[in-house]
């Protein structure tokens, strides 16, 4: 009877052990962050000031762009409705202070994945969304063909406080040129200042490049050098501190991702719930559970696809189709010659 | 802090900066430190800000005394002048004179030169620099001028308190002033050349000027929004206090016999400053703080290097404003002590 007894307790103790350890794990599936934005009903999601391509704004308000599709994935799959976003335009200055003071929750404003970035101020970066590098536009007449063409006195307009900055000054000391950098806050003063004569060239990422092109007064005038003198891995940010929230982050991401790779579009998404394919059905969510892992319901990553699409259809209506990129380039799939590669969701 | 990830600290100050700056006083680069950065940012303030002050106050004077001119077309001009700068928000007017007007001007090799030697182009005014031989010596003869001035003053005003006979103090001072350096240039030494910026070619249909001085058109454009703007308000002190002297003050100048001139000079002037004085510290304090506007423009200031660049390179945003808060404080209050000490010296002395 005592050796029964003793038998029991350790069973209790053992139930409870087990207990107390399945509920911190669902205590720890509590973030705060997603909790807030439950309870608001929208996703805060900090944006550029208006870089076409990635995040900007029609005359009507409504925001598109490779960026803003990230914000709207992450609402349809915490919040069921893709147009759940709360748009804040934010200058390079005021970008990080905006996540890190809690006033968003995701920044997707083509932001520079560095390790002083993500170690340093608070930051996480979830993943990278376009792989960029930076470029140098010049006028057509001048006669530039190549940044080896560059003299000394040369003066090259750019954005203030991004890594665009730092990278113009290695490569400038690196070729031995003498230059006058004209940094201002805001793209379109330096398009502006580039635009009237006050600088021989216009440095940022090439994206950038190819979208603000658009904006001269004669884009025709002017070539995008051929060279790259940066890697530019451009990714949405979250807080440090809350792994949940960055985890939904990313996989709705890396869905978009590996949607097109199984080629699950907005269109066919619905009618792949019968695939045969078992990591397709994970995918459209009618297999497995991993909506519950990251603390959504199973049907998160089935109404990114259907509402927002997956990453090449966000490309194609954001980047190629307005005539900014139409070539992919580095953000083609690893399977088509690119180096798009997200592990596996599953 | 903790909570949010974000370590606090000023470390970062001695960290190399790795940025690079249009347009500094001292010597920097990106393998300078972020404390440099910070110099440069002060300087170029101080710079500009000075820049502003001298001219504000010289438009100001000019046009707060032609306010009360008799001349009606002098009279409404410089009335029309202060209503529409002062009414017209400063960035706007920042704004104008960069994106609009600087912009209107001749690239590089299209600039027809000003007195042979100047050009203004949409790159920036370069104008011819000096280069010296001996330089110290030269300045020393201009130190040498000054002291010798100011003994020459102090003996000319016991002169005149003991024995009423004048002194001419200023043809001797202007004297002085030229002939002291010119004998530093026959005797000392002193060589000048002068260096003329020169078009050079940068490609096939770029341009820029070498050598002599460049003043950028960020500086130029914030020095001119500056001084027009704030101009407006010391003229209008001027007037104030020119017309706060009492009529009869003049007129009793005038009956013991003293030219106009002495009137102006000895009579109304003394006591305008007075009310002059202190509402033009006040426009000191608000130019220099304004200057800050300079962000808008690309203009180097202390907001756009250190607050600016340097901030977003180290995300370090609660250590550098407060440093920069400190520093427009400092700014600011040294400006307002010197004022506050010209104002006691002209102050009426009660004994």
């Amino acid at each position: 009877m005592f050796k029964y007894l003793k038998q029991l307790t350790s069973l209790v103790a053992m139930v409870a052990v087990l207990f107390t350890f399945t509920t911190e794990t669902m205590a720890a599936k509590k973030s705060k962050t997603l909790k807030n934005t439950q309870k608001k009903g929208f996703v805060r999601c900090g944006v550029s000031q208006g870089l076409p391509g990635f995040s900007n704004a029609d005359a009507a308000g409504n925001w598109t762009g490779v960026d803003v599709d990230v914000c709207r994935a992450v609402a349809a799959a915490v919040l069921g409705d893709a147009n759940k976003v709360k748009f804040t335009p934010l200058s390079a200055k005021e970008r990080f202070t905006a996540l890190t003071s809690n006033e968003i929750d995701i920044l997707s404003r083509n932001t520079t994945w560095t390790l002083s970035r993500d170690a340093d101020i608070g930051l996480t970066f979830v993943g990278v969304n376009f792989y960029d590098g930076q470029g140098f536009m010049v006028r057509k007449n001048s006669g530039y063909t190549s940044v080896n063409d560059f003299k000394n006195g040369i003066s090259a307009c750019t954005n203030l406080g991004t890594t665009t900055e730092l990278n113009m000054r290695d490569f400038f000391n690196s070729k031995g040129i003498s230059y006058e950098p004209v940094t201002f806050e805001k793209a379109d003063e330096v398009v502006a200042a580039y635009d009237a004569g006050r600088c021989d060239t216009y440095t940022t990422d090439k994206s950038g490049l190819a979208a603000q092109r658009i904006k001269l007064s004669s884009p025709d005038d002017h070539i995008v050098l051929p060279e790259t003198i940066s890697k530019e891995p451009l990714g949405p940010v979250v807080r440090q501190g809350d792994s949940v929230w960055e985890d939904i982050v990313r996989w709705s991401l890396n869905t978009m991702i590996e949607a097109e790779e199984y080629g699950v579009t907005s269109a066919n998404a619905d009618s792949m719930k019968t695939s045969d394919n078992p990591a397709v059905k994970r995918l459209v969510g009618a297999e497995g559970e991993l909506g519950a892992a990251l603390g959504l319901d199973n049907d998160w990553s089935l109404r990114i696809i259907k509402q927002v699409g997956n990453y090449g259809e966000s490309y194609k209506r954001n980047i190629a189709d307005t005539g900014i990129l139409p070539d992919r380039g580095p953000n083609e799939l690893w399977t088509k010659g690119g180096i798009l590669y997200v592990p596996p969701a599953r | 802090m903790e909570n949010r990830g974000i370590t606090f600290g000023y470390g970062f100050l001695s960290q190399e900066s790795s940025f690079d700056v249009q347009f500094s006083l001292i010597e920097f680069d990106g393998s300078h430190s972020y404390f440099r950065a910070y110099l440069v940012g002060l300087l170029n303030t101080i710079l500009v800000s000075v820049i502003g002050i001298i001219f504000a106050t010289i438009i100001g004077v000019v046009v707060g005394i032609a306010r009360l001119s008799n001349n009606y077309l002098i009279n409404k001009t410089a009335a029309v002048y202060v209503e529409f700068f002062r009414n017209i928000p400063l960035l706007l007017q920042i704004f104008f004179w960069y994106f609009a007007a600087l912009r209107a001007l001749p690239l590089p090799q299209d600039t027809e030169p000003m007195f042979g030697f100047f050009f203004l182009t949409i790159k920036g005014f370069f104008v011819p620099a000096f280069i010296w031989n001996n330089l110290d010596i030269f300045i020393y003869s201009i130190i040498a001028a000054i002291i010798s001035i100011i003994f020459i003053r102090i003996y000319a005003r016991k002169k005149q308190e003991n024995e009423g006979i004048q002194t001419p103090v200023l043809s001797i001072s202007i004297g002085l002033l030229i002939i002291l350096p010119l004998l530093s240039f026959l005797f000392g030494g002193v060589d000048a050349s002068v260096e003329v910026p020169v078009l050079k070619q940068l490609s096939q249909s770029g341009f820029t000027y070498e050598g002599g001085i460049k003043l950028p058109p960020e500086l130029i454009s914030l020095a001119l929004a500056l001084s027009l703007y704030t101009a407006t308000f010391i003229a209008e002190c001027v007037r104030a206090g020119v017309q706060g002297v009492s009529k009869g003050q003049k007129e009793a100048a005038a009956s013991i016999g003293l030219t106009p001139n002495q009137v102006l000079k000895l009579v109304v002037m003394p006591q305008a400053l007075r009310i002059i004085i202190p509402p033009t510290t006040n426009q000191y304090l608000n130019l220099t703080k304004n200057s800050s506007l300079a962000a808008a423009i690309a203009y180097p200031d202390l907001v756009l290097v250190f607050a600016g660049t340097a901030l977003m390179q180290t995300g370090r945003a609660i250590e550098i404003v407060s440093i920069t808060m400190l520093t427009y404080l400092s700014l600011s209050i040294s400006i307002s002590i010197f004022m506050n000490w010209y104002n006691k010296k002209i102050a009426i002395k009660e004994k």
